[in-house]
């Protein structure tokens, strides 16, 4: 995980070895302010009838030390700030990137909450802990081993005493740090629960209200909300002893050298001065150890993130191109051979099974059948969306898998299901099917999805501007504009996925009929739940989980398979839509 | 709907606008403090107390240090015994206040911890417990992200405040009183002179931190807009894979990264660089203490010695450390006043108003007469209590529901319902059809009051809805809504979400009206097997199922409907509409309705149009008419 996240340090790295650099020789000014604070006491102030001009010359160095101490303070202040926030965003190109890459079997792996939490909250976690560790990192160790040093060459028998006392806190803060980090691994697991009812009860307020459970809601809250509470409690009880433990080495070792550094003295194996140095060093290595332990932790809580953020950069597509991709799609004709298919390597049973059609160039087909029975699943395969498990799909008589992938995708369009428009101008939506479509071009494929109505009675136009996810147009005209948008490409094949549920019967008739006119050498598939809109394909094939169950025109499939029939049926009896209005009113508030 | 939208859209720049720095940071940090010592004032008290011992042990460890030499060991050299005993003696004392300082350090952060947890719970608690209680209009004003992130950001930003922030700045207060009382007693102009040097401080840390804050309020933008692009893209992944967009959306997530990356440098780079600037400059006081001092001692000046101003000295460089540390938590105070300004608002919002004083009773006939019950009865009654003192008159809950005139706005200058009026009789079912927009979920929106009308009247059994506690309004009136939104929880609790006291045996009875009872048997723990993310494991037809189930368990007498548009197959939608029928019988029911064999059984069709009734009656008194009905119905709509 480390390696994977240090990779993104690229440009950055000549800052990143800067920075504790800079924190170097910052220290080492820190180190001789000391000296020369020192020497204006003792040889300046503490001398009979004072020194001015010692204090001066000591005082002007003093400055020039500050001088360079504050330069590199600032240099690796700066330096710091430049290399995590570089770090950062590498972080979030290269997830973002490798997203990019993903497959719609690895996208099924995440939520988008979760994607976003990863590339905002985790990266900012790792962001602070690595600029933490540059500054930190070096600052700390090195004012201690300075210390150390300084105290070894003047009397190794009490410098000892830090050592033992190091490795002793050491040992504590680890295990406090360890047993803790325990307890907010638990903690920040129920946190996560917490809010994510907070979440729930926000978008279900209306459901909460209407069976008036405010109060119940509330108190199942409050429950949990005392859980967190005292998990939290539990946790940092155990770090509150951080401190004392701290206090406790260093206010022991003070003493213990002001017991034996008096026995030395008095024995002359060392002088006063060394003394009060061993006193001063041994604040700054204890300093130095309480610094280190908060970057420990610091460390220890960006772990999670780093090894979310690690996940989403190695995983690896599940699809690939091939190595001498075909960059050219013939036809518009699709072969399923024998194809059997499953999401998970490890599920039981398959998705599909069995499955064999043959689909001619132009050809109109339809494809009806139950929730779950695999009619997504089965279109999906063309565009190589996911990679069948056995046997081959082939489209324009080449395996899909030998395609260059994005070749391929130009000339199999696909209206998801469930779909997305992106927030931008109607034109821009639509140009994400060809950027260099003409405004023309868009005109003439939104009136053959029968998009143009509506969107000619906007007040902009198509320089309507479209809101996150779609949120200012109806499913209808929703359902309209992504079918506008994948005609842009110029298909040879047109995949429907139930793409016209939310138009109305009169209006999925016309786009069907300007299907059949216009671009009648574009092999149409078309998944329905209405008979309505299969009714008039060449072929209509019925899906009963994961299988076949029939394939025919509307009067065959009628007369012999049952599945069929029984919808028909239900359709016509009563049973159907009564559906919105095929336009839409330009709404009373735009 | 769209006018909700509209209004989120308004919201947008407001809130965008409202990641600034707090407005009154004084007036916050009061209120902030003043609900701390509310819960926690004894352990604050405690905790100050600790402080300032742990701050006393901590001088008095400095003092014995400083008097090592002189009145220890000097005196052990001169001595020809050798007599170690009064070292001993001073050790041990020293040792004792230290012990004392150490058990006062625990005390204090082991009680932080409670304070600090505490309050947030506190926070949490009154947060959740407002936001219930708000109107729907502000869940429609507020984006979703946004109230969470009052739950995770904002109180996370509170917790740095109230566990650090706050005792670093008492312990960094107490320092400098009792470093300064010092100071004043050794030499005033000296004093002064460092007083000047911490004005430069303060001064240059204001500006940077100014600097900073301005930065870092950049950076939460950024990383606002970029949350927006990502969240948008990460929706949309498989479009953008389907049509083989990855450069170009790339290349704009680039840009935005970059500007984040700009941003947050900045920010960093100037809290970064406050620490070794307040330093320095403290590095830079302290020399020309020294100057200053050593021609004031040299001349003696005032009787100052150098002794004093080796003192002196020592507590120039005490003062200036809890400067630098002040200086070090501006930035966490800022961003947690900010995060405290949002979560007030919550709390300060108002709350759904109710002014309802007729409720809902359980009830039984006794000759004739409606008179309360103990006992669920299956018959309900408004208990219409008087203000005057007559005695409670107790009218039969049947469902009859009047709109007299009523006009509706979600803004006040824009009204989106006109003049509608309608009546439905006990056990009628009341369709609602016409296009998206034209008003059919905000009639029924207005039935249970998630919104109130601004003028004409909705009366309920003859009862003005605005007189009914909402509570008991609401309880009347079962609802399943077009979005299913279930609980984490068991499909059992889900089912009883209905009614509380529901036995499992309603459970289950429910669930078979609603045909539900089928798929939950057959999920793997049954009626016991607990839905995660709003019932993602479901079907979207399971969900309705369940929805319809829950309104089943309330048993209300009056329900709205909101036939779900999604497209489910067509055995399941056989079972949801046989569900729903089941549901409906005997119950008045307004429907919004999608679905044919709907609107063709119901007793009266309502087309709206625009806000406004433009048809009614039956099924086929509509098609008689061929106006908007009728086209509907054939799907001729013609262009408007």
């Amino acid at each position: 995980m480390l390696k994977t996240l240090m990779k993104q340090i690229k440009e950055f790295k000549a800052a990143s070895i800067a920075t504790p650099f800079f924190m170097l020789l910052e220290v080492l000014m820190e180190t001789v302010v000391p000296f020369l604070m020192a020497s204006i006491i003792d040889d300046g102030v503490n001398v009979p009838g004072g020194d001015i001009r010692h204090i001066c010359i000591v005082g002007a160095w003093m400055i020039a030390a500050a001088a360079v101490g504050l330069f590199a303070g600032l240099m690796g202040g700066k330096y710091g700030a430049y290399a995590s926030a570089g770090f950062a965003k590498n972080l979030r190109q290269a997830m973002y990137y490798n997203i990019q890459t993903f497959s719609f079997a690895n996208i099924d792996k995440y939520s988008t909450a979760g994607l976003v939490t990863r590339m905002t909250t985790d990266v900012t976690n790792v962001q602070n802990s690595y600029m933490m560790i540059l500054r930190m990192g070096m600052r700390a160790p090195a004012s201690m081993i300075c210390a150390m040093v300084a105290a070894f060459l003047i009397n190794g028998r009490i410098a000892s005493i830090y050592l033992i006392a190091v490795v002793l806190l050491g040992c504590v803060l680890f295990f406090i740090i360890r047993k803790a980090n325990k307890y907010f691994n638990i903690v920040f697991e129920k946190y996560d629960d917490l809010n994510a009812s907070v979440q729930e009860n926000v978008s279900a307020i209306r459901v909460v209200k209407a069976y008036v459970r405010e109060e119940y809601e509330t108190n199942k809250f409050a429950n949990a909300s005392a859980k967190v509470y005292n998990m939290f409690v539990k946790a940092e009880s155990i770090i509150a002893c951080n401190m004392p433990v701290m206090m406790f080495t260093v206010y022991t070792c003070i003493l213990l050298i002001s017991w034996v550094g008096a026995h030395m003295i008095v024995s002359d194996s060392i002088t006063t001065g060394n003394l009060m140095s061993l006193l001063a060093y041994c604040m700054n290595i204890l300093m130095s150890l309480m610094m280190l332990s908060m970057v420990f932790v610091m460390i220890s809580m960006s772990m999670a993130s780093g090894r979310r953020i690690a996940e989403v950069i190695n995983e690896t597509a599940t699809i690939h191109n091939d190595d001498d991709p075909v960059m050219e799609v013939k036809d518009g004709s699709v072969v399923f051979d024998h194809v059997y298919f499953k999401y998970k390597e490890n599920a039981e049973g398959y998705v599909l099974k069995d499955i064999n059609i043959d689909i001619k160039s132009g050809e109109t087909i339809g494809i009806i059948g139950g929730t779950g029975s695999a009619k997504t699943s089965l279109v999906n395969l063309i565009s190589r969306l996911y990679d069948v498990t056995d046997g081959s799909v082939r489209v324009g008589g080449i395996d899909v898998r030998k395609y260059d992938m994005e070749a391929l995708r130009n000339k199999v369009a696909v209206v998801l299901q469930k779909n997305t428009l992106f927030s931008g101008t109607i034109y821009e939506n639509l140009r994400w099917g060809n950027k260099e479509a003409t405004d023309e071009m868009c005109r003439r494929a939104c009136k053959l999805a029968c998009a143009d109505e509506f969107i000619e009675r906007m007040p902009d136009g198509y320089n309507t501007y479209i809101e996150q996810g779609g949120s200012n147009v109806s499913g209808g005209q929703k359902q309209r504009l992504c079918i506008a948008r994948a005609l842009l490409k110029e298909p040879k094949i047109l995949i429907l996925d139930d793409s016209t549920s939310a138009v109305d019967t009169a209006t999925d008739a016309r786009i069907r009929k300007a299907f059949a006119t216009e671009i009648p050498d574009t092999t149409k598939i078309i998944i329905a739940q209405r008979i309505s809109s299969v009714e008039h394909a060449d072929r209509i094939i019925v899906m009963n989980e994961g299988q076949i169950n029939g394939i025919g025109t509307h009067e065959e499939l009628l007369e012999g398979n049952d599945i069929y029939r029984e919808v028909y049926e239900s359709q016509t009896s009563g049973g159907g839509d009564f559906d919105e209005p095929a336009v839409k009113e330009v709404k009373d508030n735009e | 709907m769209s006018n909700m939208r509209e209004k989120k859209a308004q919201a947008a720049p407001g809130r965008s606008g409202g990641k600034k720095g707090p407005a009154e940071p004084g007036k916050l940090l009061k209120r902030l403090m003043g609900m701390i010592m509310k819960y926690y004032g004894v352990a604050v008290v405690i905790v100050a107390i600790c402080i300032i011992i742990n701050v006393l042990a901590n001088v008095q460890g400095t003092m014995f240090m400083q008097r090592l030499i002189d009145d220890y060991i000097t005196p052990l050299l001169k001595s020809e015994t050798k007599d170690y005993m009064p070292l001993l003696k001073a050790i041990g004392r020293v040792a004792g206040f230290y012990g004392i300082g150490i058990v006062a350090s625990y005390t204090y952060n082991r009680i932080m911890v409670n304070v600090t947890q505490g309050m947030l719970k506190h926070f949490r608690d009154a947060m959740f417990t407002k936001m219930e209680r708000l109107p729907i209009k502000y869940f429609d004003t507020h984006a979703h992200g946004d109230i969470m992130s009052m739950y995770t950001n904002d109180t996370d930003t509170l917790r740095q405040m109230i566990s650090q922030s706050m005792p670093q700045l008492f312990n960094s207060a107490i320092t400098i009183v009792s470093t300064t009382v010092c100071m004043v007693m050794l030499n005033v102009p000296l004093t002064v002179l460092t007083f000047v040097m911490v004005g430069v401080m303060l001064g240059l840390t204001r500006k940077i931190g100014g600097l900073s804050a301005k930065h870092f309020i950049a950076q939460q933008k950024d990383i606002g807009s970029l949350n927006g692009y990502i969240e948008e893209m990460m929706q949309g992944q498989r479009v953008v894979k389907v049509f083989c967009h990855e450069e170009e959306s790339k290349k704009a997530f680039d840009e935005l990264n970059e500007q984040l990356c700009e941003s947050s440098y900045k920010a960093n780079n100037y809290s970064n660089i406050l620490g070794p600037i307040n330093a320095q400059i403290g590095n830079i006081s302290y020399v020309l203490c020294a100057i200053v001092g050593g021609v004031l001692a040299i001349g003696n000046v005032g009787g100052f010695s150098l002794g004093g101003l080796a003192s002196f000295l020592t507590f120039n460089k005490n003062f200036n450390m809890p400067i630098n540390q002040i200086s070090m938590q501006i930035n966490a105070i800022v961003m947690a006043l900010a995060g405290a300004e949002r979560i007030f608002n919550l709390l300060d919002e108002d709350p759904e108003v109710d002014e309802g004083y007729v409720e809902l009773v359980n009830a039984r006939k006794e000759n004739g007469e409606i008179v309360p019950s103990e006992k669920r009865t299956g018959l309900w009654a408004w208990a219409h209590k008087h203000t005057n003192g007559d005695p409670t008159t107790y009218v039969e809950l049947k469902g009859d529901v009047v709109f007299d005139d009523v006009d509706f706005g979600y803004n006040d200058d824009k009204i989106v319902l006109h003049n509608v009026s309608l009546y439905a009789e006990p056990g009628q079912k009341i369709a609602f059809v016409g296009s998206t927009g034209a008003g059919k979920t905000t009639i029924t929106n207005l039935i249970n009051r998630f919104y109130d009308i601004q003028d004409g009247k909705i009366r309920y059994d003859g009862i003005n809805v605005n007189k009914i506690k909402k509570a008991d309004l609401r309880r009347s009136l079962g609802i399943v809504l077009q979005d299913t939104h279930l609980f984490s929880m068991s499909v059992r609790e889900n089912i009883r979400y209905g009614r509380l006291d529901a036995t499992d045996e309603d459970v289950v009875a429910a669930a078979k009206l609603a045909n539900a009872d089928g798929f939950i048997r057959r999920l793997p723990q049954g009626y016991d097997t607990v839905l995660t993310g709003d019932g993602a494991n479901l079907s979207q037809g399971q969900r309705q199922l369940l929805a319809i189930a829950r309104a089943a368990i309330a048993d209300p007498p009056a329900l709205i409907l909101d036939e779900a548009t999604s497209s489910i197959d067509t055995r399941t939608e056989r079972l949801v509409q046989d569900g729903m029928d089941k549901l409906m019988a005997g119950r008045t029911t307004f429907v919004i309705a999608h679905r044919l064999s709907t609107v063709k059984n119901s007793d009266c069709i309502m087309v709206l149009e625009q806000g406004r009734i433009i048809e009614r009656g039956t099924h086929e008194e509509l098609l008689e008419k061929k106006g908007r009905y009728y086209q509907l119905y054939t799907g001729n709509a013609v262009l408007a």
